[in-house]
């Protein structure tokens, strides 16, 4: 168990160290592309560890989850617009909205189990793409540009590129912290256990749905921060962030990297997000490679990155 | 009897035009081990579903320590001290046996929205865990993922997570399905000194185990309650035995 | 009045459009135990195959008919090269799986035809106005796609309950080994019925095509619709679809239709402006939220399971 745990271990330390070093490579080589393509990639791994901690602890296959994307990031956008720009104001009500989302959906959906469990998280999530692309006043379709960041008083300043890389990172550490000890906790083996053996949990006295319902909540008001944070990248917000395929890319990030381990998430956001770059580069029609990719992932690479690297580690 | 800690009265349950239990009325008293027989197809883990909230009946009910429970959810009637072991072995896989022990002691020590410590290191949860472990036997298992354990091992580790909730009332569904000689006289040993600090009901198909331990027996064919008394009582009844022990005799010990 | 009734059956031409849809996704669950994403995708290739053998037979009729075997054809061999290998796999990877098919089909569609979508012109005999009723006229095109959805409903209704093949489908539904162990060919039934569903997609995405235009992921759009569908329909039930899929189809149409005009009574029109079209592609969702809490299993679940 220590050997593969260590080739595990690894590959999260080195990966850890180069994403902090990153801003510096970026300095002294020039090259600000890559400063802003990781900014992005480690705003989605905060979004798909949100997504691990239901789906690969939790066992909830949540298909609606870049809806918090959007609501997180439409709460900094509408707050903008309508002049309130403080960070101290919009990044809680981000958080408030996708913790009520998700409260009601959760709620809602987990009348439900497996395949329809799946159907109505993304049935819901493109309900709030319907709806922000009816609202008018905020750009419907066009989205809705945000002219300035989020204003943090002094304490940061979201328009320096670095220092907005450093929070991201910070926050997907902080994230990432967070979801370690909640794992760990009675909590997080009630919810593993939920996953693993539910009549078994309920004949030992746990009530089922109020644990998943917290869990469900704690995830998507996680992921509403990775939508601010996503924002204020991008000083724009759309309905499309919210539309059902990315919900699919969230998913495909936590398995790539491995469902249930703590650091998939991270290894599967950077690789899903590389390689699209990359494909991108070599043809326009990226998703035709990308897609019988996924496919061939589906049957052949369980376990994700990191269930690979465990093998190794034992062999 | 009058002081039963559990009364069953006039249960029904259907399965399209079949009925699993069909009127059955039975009670447990305090402090007894009382054991549940029949052939198979009887209606027996029905019953226990319904006794433990897994299945509703369509009609009857269920009292224990005085209370109603015939609609509460399974969850709290494993608060009210209801315990169950699986026909099946149902047990959480991912985890070692201590994980599953102490998390049986867990749902009965406070609530569980903690975030933030590590409930593997909660003293109190691992000693009760051990405490369930060493009381069949399983305490050098305690770090062994389920997967890895035998079948006889997971048996035991059954009835462990079922005293681990800390139970009033044990309900033991063929716990010794599929054990060996051995691990079979330890299993009824077990249920010897156990039956001195908690009432069991036991459905078994083991006929010496069974007259071995049983206060009383009820005997159930399709459904319903032919007889319901002693050992000797139920050894004597010519109609347990046409229906049950004349086959009986020919189920021995498994393994 | 008049705008009722036009309203009224458009509710139904489009519920019998998605239960079509719908359909063709509770068989391949029922019996394949089968979430296909990618269901979406054949109804998208409907369209394009009709559009595109329209246009190159100069046929209107011809065109359909080639358009829904190339569909039925497109099914089988989708089943064959990739989906069979799911079978009995996690319901996880079947969505993975299939979300990488609609990408590939997506993308495929903008290589082949381009990214502009295309249009499929109706032929002058069925865009004369129908006099249903005295003083009432109705679209022949939207008539006969009612007719149509229908007809095809009840050959499904009878293949399904009447016949051996559709007592075998029913029985692979209830318990696959059985069906193997009576020695039917599993496979090739497995491929008929995927074939079925995915010719009922393309004929739901050609008959739609000429309403709505031609375009890439178009299927998605209407795949959640049959979701919800299967939802609010029942787990497992075609008939629990076919009533879902009405009742859906005439709230979403009746409601952004008149819900405009309602909230205009009762707010003032700049806010009736703004919430309107935001109100109207909810209220399915509300319905299926409803649904949930009142009924989880759905409104008319079939009893197996």
């Amino acid at each position: 168990m220590t050997a593969s745990l260590n080739a595990r271990n690894a590959v999260a330390a080195l990966v850890a160290v180069l994403l902090l070093l990153l801003p510096l490579y970026s300095e002294l080589s020039g090259n600000i592309f890559v400063l802003t393509l990781f900014t992005r990639i480690v705003i989605f791994a905060l979004a798909a560890a949100s997504l691990n901690l239901i789906m690969g602890y939790g066992g909830m296959m949540s298909f609606g989850h870049a809806a918090y994307l959007g609501i997180g990031g439409y709460a900094v956008g509408i707050l903008a617009f309508e002049g309130v720009g403080s960070g101290f104001i919009q990044w809680p009500v981000a958080l408030a909205a996708s913790a009520l989302f998700a409260l009601v959906i959760g709620a809602l959906s987990l009348r439900t189990r497996g395949v329809y469990f799946i159907m109505i998280t993304l049935a819901f999530a493109q309900m709030a793409y319907y709806v922000a692309s009816g609202l008018a006043r905020y750009g419907g379709d066009d989205g809705l540009t945000i002219y300035k960041r989020s204003d943090f008083a002094g304490l940061i300043n979201l328009s320096s590129r670095v220092q907005f890389y450093y929070l991201c990172l910070f926050c997907l550490a902080g994230g990432i912290y967070l979801i370690w000890r909640i794992v760990n906790s009675r909590f997080g083996l009630v919810v593993q256990g939920l996953r693993s053996n539910e009549a078994r949990m309920q004949a030992i006295g746990f009530p089922a749905t109020r644990y998943r319902l917290v869990c469900f909540v704690i995830s998507g008001t996680m992921c509403g921060l990775a939508g601010a944070l996503l924002a204020n990248n991008t000083d724009f917000v759309s309905p499309a962030i919210m539309y059902w395929t990315r919900s699919g890319d969230l998913m495909v990030m936590v398995i790539l990297g491995g469902m249930g381990s703590l650091f998939g998430p991270v290894i599967g956001a950077i690789v899903y997000l590389v390689l699209e770059e990359f494909l991108s580069q070599l043809t326009e029609y990226w998703a035709m490679i990308m897609g019988p990719l996924l496919l061939l992932i589906v049957l052949f690479g369980r376990g994700g990155i990191m269930g690979l690297l465990g093998r190794f580690g034992r062999g | 009897m009058a002081d039963a800690l559990l009364r069953v009265r006039n249960l029904v349950r259907r399965f399209g035009g079949i009925a699993a239990t069909d009127n059955l009325s039975l009670d447990v008293g305090r402090g007894e081990l009382h054991a549940i027989i029949g052939p198979n197809g009887a209606g027996k883990t029905t019953l226990i579903s319904q006794l433990t909230g897994q299945l509703k009946p369509n009609s009857g009910t269920v009292h224990f320590a005085g209370q109603d429970i015939t609609r509460l959810p399974a969850y709290r009637r494993s608060a009210l001290g209801l315990a169950r072991s699986f026909q099946i072995t149902s047990l959480l896989p991912d985890f070692t046996a201590l994980d599953n022990v102490a998390l049986a002691a867990q749902a009965h020590h406070g609530h569980s929205f903690h975030f933030w410590r590590n409930a593997r290191k909660e003293g109190q949860l691992r000693d009760a865990g051990r405490a369930a472990l060493a009381r069949v036997g399983l305490e050098p298992r305690a770090n062994v993922a389920v997967a890895a354990l035998s079948h006889g091992e997971q048996r035991e580790l059954e009835l462990a997570v079922a005293l681990a909730t800390g139970p009033q009332l044990l309900l033991l569904d063929e716990p010794m399905a599929g054990l060996g000689v051995t691990e079979s006289s330890r299993m009824v040993k077990l249920l010897g000194e156990l039956r001195r600090e908690v009432t069991i009901v036991l459905v078994e198909h083991d006929m010496d185990a069974v007259f071995a331990l049983a206060d009383r027996i009820t005997v159930l064919v399709y459904g319903r309650v032919i007889a319901s008394g002693t050992p000797a009582a139920i050894r004597g009844n010519a109609e347990v035995k046409r229906a049950y022990l004349g086959d009986a005799r020919a189920v021995t010990r498994h393994g | 009045m008049l705008l009722v009734v036009e309203q009224f059956l458009n509710g139904l031409q489009f519920g019998l459009l998605l239960f079509l849809l719908a359909a063709g996704l509770t068989l391949v669950f029922g019996i394949m135990d089968l979430v296909n994403l990618a269901h979406g995708s054949l109804y998208m290739m409907g369209a394009y195959f009709a559009a595109t053998f329209v246009a190159w037979s100069g046929n209107f009729v011809i065109g359909v008919v080639l358009a829904l075997g190339a569909t039925l054809l497109l099914g089988i061999v989708l089943e064959v090269v990739a989906l069979r290998h799911l079978y009995g796999r996690d319901h996880l990877d079947h969505v993975l799986a299939t979300f990488g098919l609609i990408l590939f089909f997506n993308d495929a569609v903008r290589l082949i035809w381009g990214p502009a979508g295309l249009a499929l012109p109706l032929p002058a005999w069925l865009t004369v106005p129908v006099q249903i009723v005295p003083g009432v006229f109705y679209p022949a095109y939207r008539l006969a796609i009612i007719v149509v959805a229908l007809a095809v409903a009840l050959m499904l209704y009878l293949v399904v309950m009447r016949t051996r093949i559709g007592m075998l489908i029913r029985a692979g539904a209830s318990n696959r080994e059985m069906i193997g162990a009576l020695g039917i060919n599993i496979k090739l039934l497995y491929t008929l019925v995927f074939g079925l569903g995915a010719a009922l997609a393309g004929l739901a995405g050609m008959m739609q095509a000429p309403i709505l235009t031609v375009q890439i992921g178009m299927g998605e759009n209407i795949l959640i619709l049959a979701f919800v569908i299967i939802v609010i329909g029942g787990i497992g039930s075609i008939r629990g679809a076919f009533l879902a899929a009405i009742l859906v189809g005439m709230i979403d149409t009746l409601g952004r239709a008149f819900l405009p005009d309602l909230l205009r009574k009762v707010l003032s029109s700049a806010a009736a402006s703004t919430a309107a079209p935001a109100l109207s592609s909810m209220l399915i969702y509300l319905l299926m939220a409803i649904v949930l809490v009142v009924r989880p299993e759905g409104l008319f679940p079939a009893s197996r399971r």
